[in-house]
């Protein structure tokens, strides 16, 4: 019993900084619609942050005003991001918004480097609070139960702005109707950044208050971020009590599955948010959000017809060069492109998913490490040969696309991509945790191609096969009747539901289509590296790719091609520098505030504007 | 006082407004009347710049309003109340005139609550209920008294008298009349003359985003053929 009650303690503690973070993120979502991927790169500046200070003022009075400093810091960055960054975009479609938030991550993660260094930080130990209580003889720090005490106020603090200030007022009736709010003489811009610089502080509050207990390190900023997403899906977007309570509801069964499961602890956590999804698809304190309500019209897309004569010449030429590249190129530069083919397969099947069908998956490396791994595991249990692994593979990833499709799809929009990437997060633990089998951290080694694919230039001549025809198979899907009834179930859900198309069923065969797909790229991987390793399942993965198919275009099918080509050879060479990640961070950035129509659509427009292009709505 | 000239209005590639030109004389109440999709709420939209004009302008107290944020417009002195209400539901009564609230302005008259529940005598017994508690009458009050709460110069009312009871007509009847002795410009949108002709001195006939009458109540009574042609019965 006192063991159980400890336990509970424990939670409760750590639901502390969790539910600051979380009550942030929804904040900011409820006001500006912006899912902040950025989010926990504030709470990880506001732990960095706060440690300096900790460093220089001295007592309890400086511990304690560092952490809030740290908070007030940590909102002026936010303040500095919202109206550098999101402002030019708060009229973009969603995932450009999604992406510039992603290039603050890298920035601030490189940006943490320079200042900090790659070292973990240790945190300071609150002053006057360093030791234990005994309750009914465990040992419970006297921090947590501070955290404990303390976090009802900042809750209440929080209910007070909201419920009873003119700037909650105002916060509250923006996120019902942000354009009428304005129509009645508020300054949204203003409104939007004051609720950036809350939502921020607030995670930059929650990372410098969770110091004594975790301390600060370069990988905080991704690990939470599943959580906080997993806290606001259960919550409910935009409820403060919803976040509160599904914070402790996460943060105690942690503490028990380590006490009791402790191979299960992150995979728990998925558990009960698809529990409580089945029973509560908008959480347990949320509403459906209606998406794009009010606004957020994006250009009327040209009609994708087709490829043209020149087009066919183009990609036909293209191919050319590759089926030719071992006649000219080093072994090196065949590797490179065998990189580069899997990459654009993978990216063409989340370009699929995204352009064609509207669904923002946040989460498609699960389907590309899905079948690496279900690769690597069949050569190692079953040594099945690599012809018959490369069939298996994109089954298999197909069939777990069915499975996560299946919850997933049950929502729309931002809760649609949290969850996708919460699944991938799953996946991801499962082969982290699961060590016995997957090798866990240590990854999978030794699986190599049959001997007659062994040597490199017939390798890439398989590769070159396989990722060609898949995206051609992308492509010809995409203008097959199967394909209209993707778009126009992405265009008007219900206008497509009254010409009999059963759009949930189109999107799930799609969604599944687009994660075989990246199966076997996966598949691939698998063999020209010889090994896999989670990272193949991380969240960056996921970004690659959807940064991929950004920079290239999502309205233009090339676009994920041309993107996976510039992002792997660029990255080949960039990845050299020391701060590559801040390169690409801002790179990213002002691609989306400057060219917000990726590579292709940009070029597209230089070639009509000196006229090398026909502009095809002039002739209408 | 506000004056629209050449106005093109598009929603994509369809043109909504054509060519539209009118004006609205301080002081006065002007109904713009035309059937369904004749493009009154559109119009509404291109003042408040909700809607932005692809060519022409909008002035107002000799400013051109195209391009402006909408918040700007609503700074000068233009309160608008949409047709469908769009009041905020989870809001309380109360919230939602403090949404509203802007800092007193000259030339016009600075509203408290009290004011408005005296204008209003519904809401006052409501003020603690939220949004989505409320009648389509109450809402439609709600929404007026929310605007007023800018103390607006110049009111736009786009379809009043839309789904509320008969005596909620009259309240609103009675309430526009008083609003322009307080010394407000009203713009208001109808449908048919019923609801225009107790309330409103001038009228502006819209059809397919053009103008096709501008003149007064009386005057409209001697052509009843343009009636017919241009106004649901
Ligand atoms: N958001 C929109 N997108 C595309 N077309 C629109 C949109 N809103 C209105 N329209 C079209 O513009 C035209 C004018 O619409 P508008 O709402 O201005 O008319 P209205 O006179 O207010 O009609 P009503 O009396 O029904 O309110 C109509 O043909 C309508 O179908
Ligand atoms: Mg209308």
């Amino acid at each position: 019993m006192a063991f159980f009650i400890a336990q509970i303690l424990t939670g409760l503690a750590n639901a502390s900084a969790l539910f600051m973070v979380a009550a942030g993120l929804s904040l900011i979502f409820g006001v500006t619609r912006i899912v902040n991927f950025a989010h926990g790169s504030f709470y990880m500046l506001g732990a960095y942050i706060g440690y300096s200070l900790m460093q220089i003022l001295p007592g309890a009075v400086g511990f304690w005003g560092a952490i809030l400093l740290a908070g007030v810091a940590v909102g002026l960055i936010g303040v500095i991001v919202e109206i550098c960054v999101l402002r030019p975009v708060y009229r973009a479609p969603e995932l450009f918004q999604l992406v510039a938030t992603f290039g603050v991550i890298l920035v601030i993660q490189d940006l943490t480097l320079m200042v900090w260094g790659p070292e973990d930080v240790l945190g300071p130990r609150a002053p006057g609070l360093r030791g234990v209580i005994r309750i009914m003889g465990e040992p419970v720090p006297k921090y947590d139960l501070a955290l404990i005490a303390i976090t009802p106020f900042v809750a209440l603090a929080l209910w007070y702005l909201i419920a009873r200030t003119r700037m909650g007022v105002l916060v509250r009736a923006a996120t019902q109707d942000r354009e009428m709010v304005g129509a009645l003489g508020v300054n949204q811009a203003w409104l939007f950044t004051g609720v950036f610089f809350l939502g921020t502080a607030l995670a930059g509050l929650g990372g410098a208050i969770q110091l004594p207990k975790g301390g600060a390190d370069l990988l905080m900023d991704f690990n939470i971020l599943t959580a906080i997403f997993v806290v606001v899906v259960i919550g409910g977007m935009g409820s403060l009590p919803g976040a509160y309570l599904a914070a402790v509801l996460i943060s105690v069964l942690n503490v028990f599955g380590v006490a009791y499961l402790p191979q299960s602890t992150l995979v728990l956590m998925f558990v009960v948010m698809v529990i409580v999804l089945m029973v509560r698809p908008y959480g347990l304190f949320g509403r459906e959000e209606v998406a794009g309500e009010h606004g957020q019209i994006g250009e009327p897309e040209r009609p994708i017809k087709p490829a043209g004569l020149t087009t066919r010449l183009v990609v036909l030429a293209g191919l050319a060069v590759l089926a030719f590249l071992p006649l000219f190129g080093s072994s090196f530069a065949q590797v490179l492109v065998t990189d580069i083919l899997i990459f654009c397969l993978f990216a063409a099947s989340l370009h699929f998913l995204l352009g064609m069908g509207g669904l923002v998956s946040f989460g498609h490396a699960a389907y590309f490490g899905g079948g690496a791994y279900a690769a690597a595991l069949l050569v190692t249990y079953a040594g099945t040969p690599m012809e018959l692994v490369l069939l298996l593979a994109p089954i298999a990833a197909g069939l777990a696309a069915v499975i996560i499709g299946w919850v997933c799809l049950r929502l729309t929009g931002v809760y649609f991509a949290m969850l996708t990437l919460a699944f991938a997060q799953l996946l991801w633990s499962l082969v982290f945790q699961w060590g016995e089998v997957t090798g866990g951290d240590d990854g999978m080694v030794d699986i190599w191609p049959s001997d007659w694919a062994s040597d490199t230039t017939a390798f890439f001549y398989l590769t070159l096969l396989l990722s060609v025809g898949g995206i051609l198979m992308l492509r010809h899907t995409a203008h097959s009747p199967f394909g209209y009834a993707l778009r126009a179930a992405r265009d008007s859900a219900r206008q497509a539901e009254a010409t009999g198309i059963d759009t949930k069923r189109i999107q799930w065969v799609a969604f599944a289509f687009a994660g075989a797909m990246a199966g076997l790229a996966g598949g691939l991987f698998v063999f020209s590296k010889g090994s896999v390793f989670p990272n193949e399942l991380e969240i960056a993965k996921s970004f690659d790719a959807l940064i991929v198919v950004f920079l290239g275009g999502v309205k233009t099918l090339a676009g994920g091609v041309v993107g996976g080509a510039a992002l792997k050879g660029a990255e080949d060479y960039i990845t050299r520098f020391e701060y590559w990640r801040l390169v690409l961070g801002i790179t990213i950035i002002l691609v989306v505030i400057m060219a917000p129509d990726g590579i292709v659509g940009s070029l597209r427009r230089a070639g009509e504007r000196i006229g090398l292009i026909r502009d095809p709505e002039a002739r209408s | 006082m506000l004056d629209l000239s050449g106005v093109n209005a598009f929603y994509g590639k369809a043109q909504v407004l054509n060519d539209l030109s009118f004006s609205v004389a301080a002081g006065q109440v002007t109904a713009l009347l035309g059937r369904n999709g004749a493009g009154k709420t559109t119009t509404m939209k291109s003042i408040m710049q909700l809607v932005v004009a692809a060519q022409g302008q909008v002035q107002f107290a000799g400013q051109n309003l195209v391009g402006k944020p909408p918040h700007r417009v609503a700074k000068l002195g233009l309160g608008y109340v949409p047709e469908e209400r769009r009041i905020f539901t989870d809001l309380t009564v109360l919230e939602n005139l403090e949404v509203g609230r802007q800092p007193p302005r000259d030339g016009a008259v600075t509203w408290t609550q009290d004011m408005l529940f005296e204008l209003f005598p519904n809401l006052a017994e409501r003020r603690s209920n939220r949004g989505r508690e409320m009648s389509g009458g109450e809402q439609q009050m709600l929404t007026i008294a929310r605007t007023l709460m800018g103390n607006p110069r110049f009111l736009l009312l786009d379809e009043p008298s839309e789904g509320i009871a008969p005596v909620i007509v009259e309240q609103m009847v009675r309430v526009i009349k008083q609003l322009k002795t307080e010394g407000l410009t009203v713009l208001l949108s109808e449908q048919n003359l019923h609801f225009a002709q107790a309330v409103a001195d001038t009228v502006v006939i819209i059809e397919g985003g053009t103008e096709k009458y501008a003149g007064t109540l009386t005057d409209l009574a001697q052509h009843p053929e343009i009636r017919d042609a241009y106004l649901a019965v």
